[in-house]
């Protein structure tokens, strides 16, 4: 087991660093001289070169690589180009306002769907399954900013209940921001349910089918206990890598619907920097992207080994 | 190949879901193609003195606020989205299978090399990725259709490795091997025949992500440039006005969710006539 969980955390590390040296290199490979555009088309030469040394953009790639890897595991990012801030500081105050939608999305889609899904999944084929399934594949296929536009015009022109626009910087505080946390967290947690729905439901109807389920039923168990006892757990297993890949999806998610509330957490900094060319700041934000996708994954296949014995003691892959 | 043809049709024919679905899709191409015969007016031309009328006889779903016909950019914009989805779509599925096939094939070194890379590649945001390329090369179709490729490529690329894993330690593969055919023969003649169901399955489901990611970088500024008829800009520009003429905002709306429905529909008709678990692979 500890052989299983080494291997798992030494290939999470590697594609980690893999992910760090693409990161790294996409963005070197934007196009433009960063000190021309931080100073303008009429910069002097001197000014420039001078730039050029503070941001030692005169040193060979690898060397820049490496002092950038270094930093980032101290949690220091380098200095926004725009700003002038330390990149670590700004980042993480706006990934902060951005976790508080995260966290209400992440709470009520994957609670929300995956009673929809089991409950599709135990009525299949009935008119609870019928309704369930057609409300998901409408939920699939909708972007997230079409649904954040249907709740606006729904919640906050028709009823109005909900702001529309966040009209605070990256430094509000909780209670200031939390009225307009839950449209967006209501935009994302709809797009996001639609798939754990699907999955949980496919995963009930094929644990529903098992023998031992059959097995439980004959015993004389309620179908209370069969389904709590015995089928939730199996049903729940394929369920966490699509809950797992969603969660990592969220940090992508957020730059759309955070544009349209005008919300200051980390998708509206991702989309300024790019306009921006910041370009500490979108790798800082790329990075800290990376580490949550290989998070989540790793919490994934942790889990199912939790949820499965079978994993456990064969010390061999999830797969 | 003919009795591969009247096989999938017999196999579209069976499934309903399928046929809505592919009908849906069929109906969005006809009306993109015969959209200058469907309406008199110019998608990028507008009356500023009908700036933001309510839909009415002559413009059936109202006017946006350079006083264009809204049913006319709605039906002009199925062009960029479809024309630049299928591309990318299909760039994406046919760089994916040959991957995922030469990954399965060869195994060892190159596949561990291959899925490592293509594992880093997922672990960044597909948006940010696709705003770094379009910055980086500028926002023309062939941009995106690069950009999608990049950001979709690993993740049908093993999907489609999973698929031929199955297939390779047949023994039709074994001699074929054996007879010393080269990897590209194999592939053709050997993995990829038994494998058209779920590549089939994975298009249609592809080319529904990349409908939405298409009009979602479209409605952050980075996709179509304005005044193009596109369905993500159209949401972008019209949702200022929302509630002055919610047709306005409502129509491309409706437009880009029948496409997509269609697409999951046939998506997921398909995949339940062949059995390929549609539902796991997208995982």
């Amino acid at each position: 087991m500890f052989t299983f969980i080494a291997r798992r955390v030494v290939s999470a590390l590697g594609t980690l660093l893999l992910s760090s040296v693409l990161v790294f290199l996409a963005v070197q490979a934007l196009p433009g001289d960063v000190a021309t555009q931080v100073l303008g088309k009429d910069a002097t030469p001197s000014a420039v070169a001078a730039l050029r040394e503070k941001l030692s953009l005169d040193q060979p790639a690898w060397e820049r690589y490496t002092e950038w890897v270094k930093g980032a595991v101290h949690g220091d990012f380098g200095a926004s180009l725009v700003s002038g801030k330390a990149v670590g500081g700004e980042v993480g105050q706006y990934l902060g306002n951005s976790l508080l939608i995260a966290l209400v999305t992440v709470l009520f889609a994957v609670t929300g769907s995956l009673v929809l899904g089991i409950v599709a999944g135990l009525y299949r084929d009935r008119w609870p399954d019928h309704l369930i399934s057609t409300a998901s594949l409408v939920g699939m296929s909708v972007p997230e900013f079409v649904v954040a536009t249907v709740l606006v015009l729904a919640f906050s022109v028709a009823l109005p209940l909900f702001p529309a626009v966040v009209l605070y910087g990256p430094g509000a505080t909780t209670g200031q921001l939390l009225p307009a946390v839950w449209l967006p967290a209501a935009s994302l947690a709809i797009v996001m349910a639609a798939y754990i729905v699907r999955m949980a439901r496919t995963s009930v109807i094929d644990v529903m089918a098992s023998e031992y389920v059959t097995t439980a039923r004959l015993k004389g168990l309620s179908s209370w206990r069969v389904v709590t006892r015995h089928a939730l757990p199996s049903a729940l297993l394929p369920t966490l890598h699509v809950i797992a890949l969603n969660v990592a999806w969220l940090i992508g998610g957020v730059a759309v619907v955070e544009n349209v509330f005008n919300y200051p957490g980390i998708g509206k900094l991702m989309l300024s920097s790019v306009q921006n060319r910041d370009l500490p700041v979108i790798q800082a934000i790329a990075l800290i992207s990376a580490v949550v996708y290989v998070l989540c994954n790793l919490a994934a296949d942790l889990g199912a080994m939790a949820l499965n014995p079978k994993l456990r003691t064969r010390g061999g892959r999830a797969r | 190949m003919s009795t591969a043809v009247i096989r999938t049709w017999r196999t579209v024919r069976s499934s309903r879901a399928a046929t809505i679905g592919l009908a849906i899709v069929a109906v969005h191409v006809v009306v993109a193609l015969l959209a200058p015969l469907l309406t008199s007016y110019a998608p990028t031309v507008g009356d500023s003195s009908l700036a933001l009328l309510g839909p009415g006889a002559d413009h059936w779903a109202g006017t946006d606020q350079y006083g264009r016909d809204v049913l006319t950019r709605v039906l002009y914009g199925g062009r960029y989205a479809l024309g630049v989805s299928a591309a990318a779509t299909l760039l994406t599925v046919a760089l994916g299978t040959v991957l995922g096939c030469a990954a399965a094939l060869r195994g060892g070194r190159l596949d561990d090399a291959l899925m490592r890379v293509l594992d880093a590649v997922l672990s960044v945001p597909s948006i940010l990725a696709l705003l770094v390329i379009v910055t980086a090369l500028g926002s023309g179709p062939w941009v995106i259709v690069l950009a999608i490729a990049v950001v979709y490529v690993p993740q049908v690329t093993r999907v489609v490795r999973g698929a031929a894993l199955a297939v390779v330690p047949a023994d039709y593969v074994t001699a074929a091997r054996a007879r010393g055919e080269g990897i590209w023969p194999i592939l053709r003649r050997e993995v990829l025949p038994n494998i058209t169901d779920v590549v089939c399955v994975e298009f249609a489901m592809r080319a529904s992500w990349v409908v939405l990611l298409i009009s979602s970088l479209s409605f952050l500024g980075f996709g179509a440039n304005p005044p193009t008829p596109d369905w993500g800009l159209m949401v972008a520009e019209n949702r200022t006005a929302i509630t002055v003429v919610p047709m306005a905002g409502l129509a491309p709306i409706i437009a880009l969710a029948t496409l997509v429905v269609g697409l999951n529909l046939a998506a997921d008709g398909l995949s339940k006539a062949w059995g390929v678990d549609r539902i796991r692979e997208g995982s």
